[in-house]
């Protein structure tokens, strides 16, 4: 299918949308009408057609224009992107993981030519045609990692693994549920995890580090995860929280159905060839309530999700003052019905809402 | 000398313990203020003579007893930030097998262990004691700036004035705390202080 490019924003006046096909192919992260942290891994290898598990690294209708949108959080803060110094090589196993994932996924998007360490990569909707000696950091704009990770959707943490532990040690994170890489870098997991709360206590951290600990090469994994945004705002950083946070004040019952979006992160985990480490990207999907509702399986089950949800998750992630006004929104598309196991729209499946 | 003790918190926050004459054939000990006392109840006359003691005095009168203990080498400075270059050299000249003792204020401790672990030692291989004040370091999420010994819960950033609430999430890089705005979502409705624990 060949892929329109949205020219939208992220900010300001905030022109981000989804297309219905677009609407249809988000992952929806809850599979039943309750949730608790759990450790919800499964193997990374594809999925239905078009949907988001089917390539390595998705590219969708919302490409260029966050690529555009990370150039600026990058150009106003260059603290979103480092690199320890030990972690230059895993960069190197990044650049390489993405570009031979990209040209072979979508050939008439990207390409990639190799003749030996020379190298030239064509990618085609940014417009960048650049050859480079592989493992040469002079023969790029950019480290390794920053200039893959300015051409590939979603944040990218690059792990240190050493001490039957792994670390914080690289990323580029500009589109992160509230968490500043400058303050976690150098953290060890249980670190970086430790104001997470409840998932300690349920020994969510130590079973989910020993199943990373030991992913092999050529076999990701994958899970998803979740929060609420209001503005379809990618740069949810801490930095800029005393700027963004006003928003959240900003919801009425006339537009909450356009302003609330589910903010639901793809995350997937890559074991890196020479150094090791474990890549670690993080995608963000966005959508608003309103197109949520155009589904009426993920209708009845979200208002049933937020309903249920521990007061301390709605706390941690930031929306218990209008959990209130939410639930007014979307219980009048929740008519009761059972909904079917799983995450899938399944639209012929459901019979309508009642509110549609 | 009263110890504090500090109520159990998230992961990432640091916890100290009681500082132990261990075997080895050179021991680095590097206190602040009221962290002296921790030196003076390991000190014997055999360890001193192998021990370089870095003090720093931030307005206490605690030198002449550590100085009294005549251990091998002993410096005295004003404040951290007039003594850390000299930190620095000391930790250059680290050999295998230093024995590295901290002692004092969360700041103090923080700030050196960040030191020693750019020339390769371990944090897990430091010892800790905290003393005296229960003050943080605090970095600013927003501005990045350091406010030094923060007591009170919330506090004024003293680099971009805004209104800040102490987090537990600490750095052991940054030898810090981080502080959040805590006014974001209804600007100027700001809590009354607190003292930090109270």
């Amino acid at each position: 299918m060949a892929l329109q490019f949205n020219d939208e924003t992220f900010r300001d006046d905030y022109s981000f949308h989804n297309s219905e096909r677009a609407i249809k192919r988000f992952p929806f992260p809850f599979d039943k009408d309750s949730y608790m942290y759990a450790v919800n891994m499964e193997q990374h290898r594809g999925g239905p057609s078009d949907s988001i598990y089917e390539k390595r690294f998705d590219v969708d209708e919302h490409y260029v224009s966050e690529m555009r949108d990370r150039a600026m959080v990058l150009a106003d803060d260059p603290l979103r992107c480092q690199s320890l110094p030990h972690m230059t090589l895993a960069g190197w196993d990044l650049l390489e993981l993405i570009m031979v994932s990209k040209s072979e996924d979508y050939p008439d998007l990207f390409e990639l030519h190799r003749d030996g360490d020379k190298w030239h990569w064509v990618n085609k909707p940014l417009g960048i045609d650049d050859h480079f000696t592989f493992m040469d950091e002079t023969t790029l704009p950019y480290g390794p990692m920053e200039y893959i990770t300015r051409q590939t959707q979603g944040d990218f943490c690059v792990l240190d693994q050493r001490d039957d532990n792994l670390w914080m040690d690289a990323g580029t994170i500009t589109t992160q549920a509230d968490w500043s890489l400058d303050f976690d870098i150098g953290m060890n997991f249980f670190e970086w995890h430790a104001p997470v709360p409840l998932a300690h206590e349920k020994g969510i951290f130590v079973r989910a580090l020993k199943f990373l600990l030991n992913i092999q090469q050529g076999a990701p994994a994958r899970r998803l995860n979740w929060t609420m945004t209001v503005n379809p705002l990618l740069d949810t950083s801490p930095e800029n929280y005393h700027k963004w946070g006003i928003q959240k004040t900003s919801l009425t019952p006339e537009n909450i159905g356009a302003k609330q979006h589910l903010r639901v992160e793809l995350q997937t985990f890559f074991r890196l060839p020479r150094s090791n480490a474990l890549v670690f990207p993080i995608r963000c999907y966005l959508c608003a309530f309103q197109d949520l509702m155009t589904v009426p399986k993920w209708g009845r089950r979200l208002h049933r999700v937020i309903r249920d949800l521990p007061e301390e998750l709605a706390t941690y992630k930031g929306f218990i003052d209008n959990r209130p006004i939410m639930l007014d929104y979307l219980s009048q598309f929740d008519d009761g019905l059972p909904t079917s196991n799983g995450i899938w729209p399944e639209i012929d499946g459901e019979p309508p809402l009642k509110s549609d | 000398m009263s110890k504090f003790e500090f109520p159990t918190s998230i992961l990432s926050r640091p916890v100290y313990g009681v500082l132990e004459a261990r075997a080895g054939h050179q021991h680095l000990m590097i206190a602040d203020a009221e962290g002296a006392g921790a030196i003076l109840d390991i000190a014997t006359p055999d360890l001193m003579a192998k021990s370089h003691i870095i003090f720093i005095l931030k307005g206490t009168d605690f030198a002449d007893e550590l100085r009294a203990l005549n251990p091998a080498r002993f410096y005295e400075g004003p404040s951290y930030a007039a003594s850390v270059s000299r930190i620095q050299r000391v930790l250059q000249d680290a050999s295998m097998g230093l024995q590295l003792y901290l002692a004092g204020t969360e700041g103090l401790m923080g700030q050196v262990q960040s030191e020693a672990m750019k020339v390769g030692i371990p944090h897990t291989a430091i010892q800790t004691e905290h003393r005296g004040s229960t003050a943080r370091r605090m970095q600013c999420v927003h501005c990045k700036g350091i406010t030094e010994d923060v007591a009170t819960d919330p506090f004024q950033c003293s680099h971009c004035n805004l209104n800040l609430f102490v987090r537990d999430h600490y750095s052991r890089r940054l030898a810090a705390y981080q502080a959040v705005c805590i006014d974001a979502e209804d600007p100027g409705n700001v809590p009354a202080q607190k003292g930090l624990y109270e």
